[in-house]
């Protein structure tokens, strides 16, 4: 069960994994996400789910080796290795209506995750310009997959090596600039880029849904621990999210959560082989 | 591979004897790791009955012949019948007893609040007062027994013949577990889905290992797959499957999903890091073992813990903060030690423990400091005032009394109730409040025909033997239901 079948390092630090698991990829709808466990002693890994193939029961992983466990999944885990959970589809699916022209801008590693709602959105008749930004052109990965999801596709990075010099944000700026219709946005990335856009659009008062990623535990609704304020209520981001009104998020609450486990994860680096092989590597 | 037993040796009722039963000794205590030595482990607290201790224990009950602790018992078990057993050296025949009534006699054997049921009701009460038959322990030590000396096998258990129907089971909790074997025993096709990547429900996430050892739950996980049940974890039903794809695959469901909601106060401060709720900091320590240092879950050392709630849940949290080596670990609570529903044992095994209780308070909110982790809890002192619906005395808050306690973690374990997940996705199907699926007390079938629903899906967070009686009582009924031609005749719910 959970048969790791394809492995591809994208960029240092990111791989994108495909995994046999014929119900979760039965189910999944763009915006959802997955659980896995390596091990019976490992944590359990909230994941987006970046594509699924119902048919093959196969579903497509990206991640970055961040901690601990993402480490440990892409160093040591290879094809024919079976992983100990796989739970999912998870969270709610991000609403795909059609409302004319929709900006999706994936930052980062959040460029995965936004394949498949690109897909969606255009098949329910929206017009779908995407942005996608990397901090340097050897960290790109699935561009040419998205330029074939989007009607039109904007890449930038940081350093200007490819595409647009600058932030996704300031490629969303320019589009703004330009009176280009815009009437929803969709922000996937690190929390500092989705807070930035949400700022961004909310003197423009266009939707904006960003994707949290909380800390997780169980991923089903029955820690709290994935908590976080919406406006005036407490949501649970695993069954309620990920998806949520960028305007509503406490994101300084969100930003104080994120750090809770910050010492702990460095200890559990410092104390993992695979771990500190990997910086090794790294540095050199 | 049964042990012969020697019953003499033990002081016990030899064959063809007449018992005479020691009702006027104490009721037997049972030997506990010292307090010094269980604060710095995660192991069983309490360590069993020896076979001599068991049969002095047994010897003491009188064997009624209208046993009020069998009508306490929320299943009925032949209590004098087991226990007759005991005192006679039969262990594996009392265990084979107490499983015609219950499926989980290891596990309620430790955590049923016995003084309040069985133990209650004892007769020995009223001639020696506090001295009932320890029957929780004598349960445990005859289910343990078992385990150890003889092969339960399950295809040594008389199965009725395979009748061709499915039915599917969500939840691998008590309620689900005891379903789920009586099922397949009445030759059904049964297939159990589990949400988590370990079956067993609040045995294994809520439940500390040093009340109940997580060996002794997958025995059990175990036998029930023995018995053909067939198993799938990492299943949520509602999202990996939907409820509808479960209706149309299957002849009937039973929903055994539990009450995993965390309820919160929805005071100020409650999303400040450092407070958890309850289930967040029983799950990291108990389902992912984030006590054990070589496993990828942490938990972040408390040193000074506030309990908010006096239930099985508070005493549990507090007693696995001081194990992790909290300097403080304060329960924190509304009313007075009276109204405390947790187990007695679990209350005195706490206050050995060094637990502090701060009763008849209340917090009001909770104060961060600047990189938004708690620092300190404002709380209130609180009076009793009248009784309310559930009897007990209503806490009312003293005017002007606040005052701060400084603590770096705080549990809120003021209890759960269960999620709406399945009753949102399962159209026509009728709640309480939301999520308490409403079902028919006699045929457990809710307002969705082929759904049947028990356990704390159906009362809210209660126990684990009214979850295990809900589904064994909700199995005789699935049977009935998947056999009858008109499938028809079931009240429904109300
Ligand atoms: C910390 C704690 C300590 C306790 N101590 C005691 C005690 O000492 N004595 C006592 O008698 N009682 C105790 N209780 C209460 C007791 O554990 C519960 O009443 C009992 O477990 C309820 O059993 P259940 O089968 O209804 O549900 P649960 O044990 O809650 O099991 C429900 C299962 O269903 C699964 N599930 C939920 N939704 C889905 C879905 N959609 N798809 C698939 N699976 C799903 C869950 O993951 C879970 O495993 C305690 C409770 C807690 C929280
Ligand atoms: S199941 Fe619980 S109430 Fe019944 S006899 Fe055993 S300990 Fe007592
Ligand atoms: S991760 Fe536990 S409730 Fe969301």
């Amino acid at each position: 069960m959970y048969r790791i079948t394809g492995k591809t390092v994208l960029a240092t630090g990111v791989v994108e994994m495909t995994i046999e698991a014929p119900r979760v990829a039965k189910a999944h709808k763009p915006g959802q996400f997955l659980m896995v466990m390596n091990r019976e002693d490992s944590e359990r890994v909230p994941l987006t789910i970046a594509d699924s193939n119902p048919e093959k029961g196969e579903v497509t992983i990206v991640f970055l080796e961040v901690g601990r466990s993402t480490i440990e999944l892409g160093e040591e885990f290879q094809v024919g290795d079976d992983l100990f959970a796989v739970l999912g589809p998870l969270g709610t699916p991000t609403h795909l209506d059609r409302v004319g022209t929709v900006v999706v801008i994936g930052g980062g590693l959040g460029v995965a995750p936004i394949y498949p709602i690109c897909k969606g959105l255009r098949e329910a008749g929206n017009r779908v310009v995407t942005i996608i930004g990397y901090r340097r052109k050897d960290l790109m990965f699935w561009d040419d997959k998205l330029r074939s999801a989007s009607d039109e596709l904007i890449v930038t990075t940081d350093d200007g090596s490819f595409g647009m010099k600058g932030f996704v944000s300031d490629a969303l700026k320019k589009l703004h600039d330009e009176g280009r219709p815009m009437d929803r946005v969709v922000a996937i990335g690190p929390p500092i880029m989705m807070r930035a856009v949400a700022e961004m659009t909310r003197p423009w008062e266009v939707p904006t849904t960003v994707s949290l990623n909380t800390i997780m535990i169980d991923g089903t609704g029955m820690c709290g621990g994935c908590r976080v304020g919406i406006g005036d209520e407490t949501r649970f981001v695993c069954v309620d999210g990920p998806d949520f009104d960028g305007h509503k998020v406490h994101w300084d609450e969100m930003f104080a959560r994120m750090k809770v486990y910050q010492r702990e994860e460095r200890e559990a680096i410092a104390s993992s082989p695979s771990c500190r092989l990997y910086f090794e590597t790294l540095k050199r | 591979m049964s042990e012969t037993v020697d019953i003499a040796a033990l002081g016990g009722v030899k064959e063809g004897e007449k018992k005479r039963p020691r009702s006027k000794d104490r009721r037997l205590e049972i030997a506990c790791q010292s307090v010094e030595a269980r604060l710095k482990n995660f192991d069983e607290v309490a360590l069993g009955y020896s076979p001599a201790e068991a049969v002095a224990e047994a010897m003491r009950c009188l064997e009624c012949p209208k046993p009020r602790c069998v009508v306490a018992c929320p299943v009925h078990i032949d209590i004098p019948t087991f226990i007759g057993h005991i005192s006679r050296g039969h262990f594996v025949e009392a265990a084979e007893d107490i499983r015609k009534y219950n499926n989980l006699p290891a596990v309620c054997g430790r955590v049923c609040p016995q003084e309040n049921l069985c133990e209650a009701a004892c007769i020995i009460n009223d001639t020696n007062p506090n001295n009932p038959i320890a029957i929780g322990r004598l349960e445990r030590f005859s289910a343990d027994w078992q385990f150890g000396h003889s092969e339960r096998r399950a295809d040594s258990v008389a199965k009725a013949p395979a009748t061709g129907y499915k039915v599917a089971v969500i939840g691998s909790g008590p309620a689900g577990l005891s379903c789920s074997a009586d099922l397949a025993k009445m030759g059904h096709t049964v297939h159990l889905f589990e949400a988590l990547h370990k079956a067993g429900g609040v045995l294994m996430y809520g439940i500390p290992e040093f009340r109940l050892p997580k060996t002794i739950v997958q025995k059990e996980v175990e036998y029930v797959q023995a018995l053909g049940v067939q198993l799938e974890c990492n299943v949520v039903v509602g999202r990996t499957m939907p409820v509808k794809e479960v209706l149309d695959e299957f002849d009937a469901l039973f929903v055994a999903s539990g009450a995993g909601y965390p309820n919160m106060m929805g005071i100020p401060g409650e999303n400040l890091n450092g407070v958890y709720s309850a289930n967040e900091f029983l799950t990291r320590v108990n389902l992912m073992k984030a006590w054990k240092s070589e496993v990828g879950t942490p938990i972040r050392k408390p040193r000074r813990v506030v309990v908010v709630g006096a239930g099985f849940t508070a005493f549990d949290v507090v007693r696995i903060s001081l194990r992790l080596g909290a300097e403080e670990a304060r329960i924190v609570y509304r009313r007075s030690r009276e109204e405390m529903p947790g187990r007695g044992e679990e209350i005195e095994h706490a206050l050995e423990e060094g637990a502090i209780f701060t009763l008849l308070t209340n917090p009001v909110r909770y104060i961060g400091d600047d990189n938004g982790f708690v620092k300190a809890v404002e709380v209130q002192k609180m009076e009793l005032g009248e009784p309310d619906s559930s009897g007990r005395r209503r806490p009312v808050p003293v005017p002007d009394s606040n005052y701060i306690i400084e603590c770096d973690t705080v549990v809120v374990s003021i209890g759960q109730t269960p999620n709406v997940l399945i009753p949102s996705n399962l159209p026509g199907l009728a709640t309480r409040w939301g999520s308490v699926i409403k079902v028919n007390r006699e045929t457990y079938m809710s307002t969705v025909p082929k759904v049947f629903a028990g356990g704390d899906a159906i009362t809210g967070a209660a126990t684990v033997i009214l979850a295990t009686r809900a589904g064994r009582e909700a199995a005789r009924s699935i049977d009935g239901y998947v056999r009858d031609p008109n499938r028809g005749w079931y009240p429904p719910a109300v």
